[in-house]
């Protein structure tokens, strides 16, 4: 589990519930590492001005992780954190490694209302 | 121009919060003046880029970044200080005796004195597809990234300590690493020269430079220059690590401070810049040595130094 003050993906059936019963999910999936840190500081930041978004982490290391390793989205993807959004159960974006708040935003701000 | 209402006034504002603005903070609370850290960032700045830190003097040993940083917020907060972190800075006055700060197109908050301590950021080398490959080859974290080049080919960019101690520590998982660096010699300590040198999986090309890196959907090279006979090469690779210093968060701050050649802002032994009621410390300042002791230090005289002149 990691030690963020987000709410946590715990299993690959928490994860399809997640993104079924939410209909706009931003995912971080990393470790506690230097370029995870700050993108989980970030959305516990906009939490709440971006109240219609569930935002949660999930440990890269969990085997339930696989679920966005091997997604396709994460093609290609060779530097953590892995981020995504989901919108309606499917992936609309994803990006790989360290992003600003401002990166963060543009994306919230694209895909979701 | 900042045109709005003044949101909150402090005695001082810090801008940044990594080891520098936070020890600030811890001062300037004790003394109980009213105070406001800044950060654009997460709390801790560059030193939760640090896994393990064993040189930070009473800490307990191998303390991470992290917690590190963490204790030093608590701290600052017990003696009263506000944070704002993960926002963003859209206005910055320090003209007038009144200095003002925006944030986030939104609040503004005034201060008579002001202390940047804004850090520093990993320099990119500012060549065609870095930016495209960030995240999918490119990587400027060996202990984040490392393990996606197991078995792999890798290039480490860079000639001082951090480059030939990152080189060594991803030879655990790539198959091959080759250094490649501007000059003719190391700018790192001849321990670390020693144990990169020792190490079978590491090559090094010298003085040679990066002209850009190569690849459609995935990188596959780059683009080589030696310095000396201006001879371009195609080195292929499977990825590429840059550890080429840092530069100095000086970009948004106002023109009429005074920078040094390489972006930093210039002080005297007080901290204090060109400006009257503006301190600095920690990364940002022209300054040799860069440690998180370092910082500590620049942000105590810093805070001292403000709490000086708003007595005066």
């Amino acid at each position: 589990m990691l030690q963020t003050n987000l709410k946590h993906v715990t299993s690959e059936e928490d994860f399809n519930q997640i993104i079924e019963n939410n209909e706009q999910v931003m995912i971080c999936c990393g470790r506690m590492g230097p370029m995870c840190l700050p993108v989980y500081d970030i959305m516990e930041g906009l939490e709440e001005k971006y109240e219609n978004v569930a935002f949660y982490d999930m440990e890269f290391d969990a085997h339930f992780a696989h679920v966005i390793r091997n997604h396709p989205m994460s093609a290609g993807f060779m530097g953590l954190p892995f981020t995504y959004y989901f919108k309606n159960g499917k992936a609309v974006e994803a990006s790989s490694s360290i992003q600003s708040k401002k990166q963060v935003k543009e994306m919230l701000d694209k895909h979701f209302s | 121009m900042i045109n709005s209402t003044i949101t909150e006034s402090f005695d001082v504002i810090v801008l940044g919060g990594g080891p520098a603005g936070l020890t600030a903070g811890i001062y300037l609370g004790r003394a109980k003046l009213k105070t406001l850290i800044i950060n654009e960032g997460s709390i801790g700045g560059q030193m939760v880029l640090t896994h393990a830190i064993a040189n930070y003097p009473g800490a307990k040993v191998d303390i991470s970044g992290r917690d590190l940083s963490l204790d030093m917020k608590a701290q600052a907060k017990e003696f009263g200080c506000k944070l704002e972190s993960n926002v963003e800075v859209t206005g910055i006055d320090l003209d007038g005796e009144l200095k003002l700060i925006e944030i986030d197109d939104d609040e503004v908050f005034s201060a008579k004195t002001i202390i940047i301590a804004t850090g520093g950021t990993p320099r990119p080398m500012g060549v065609n597809g870095e930016t495209k490959f960030k995240g999918s080859g490119v990587s400027y974290c060996a202990t984040c990234d490392g393990d996606f080049f197991t078995d792999k080919e890798i290039i480490v960019v860079g000639g001082g300590n951090s480059a030939l101690e990152e080189a060594v520590s991803l030879t655990q998982f790539a198959s091959k690493v080759t250094v490649i660096h501007q000059f003719d010699h190391f700018q790192a300590t001849e321990h670390a020269i020693k144990v990169a040198q020792e190490n079978d999986k590491i090559s090094f090309i010298m003085e040679s430079e990066i002209q850009e890196v190569l690849g459609d959907q995935i990188l596959t090279g780059v683009e080589l220059m030696n310095m000396k006979t201006e001879e371009r090469s195609i080195v292929s690779t499977d990825g590429i690590f840059v550890f080429i210093g840092y530069i100095a968060n000086t970009a948004s701050l106002p023109k009429s401070l005074i920078l040094n050649n390489r972006n930093e802002i210039k002080a005297d032994e007080a901290m204090a810049t060109n400006i009257e009621g503006v301190f600095v410390a920690g990364d940002v300042r022209e300054k040799r040595y860069r440690q998180i002791t370092t910082a500590v230090a620049d942000g105590t005289i810093a805070a001292l130094s403000a709490i000086a002149f708003l007595q005066n």
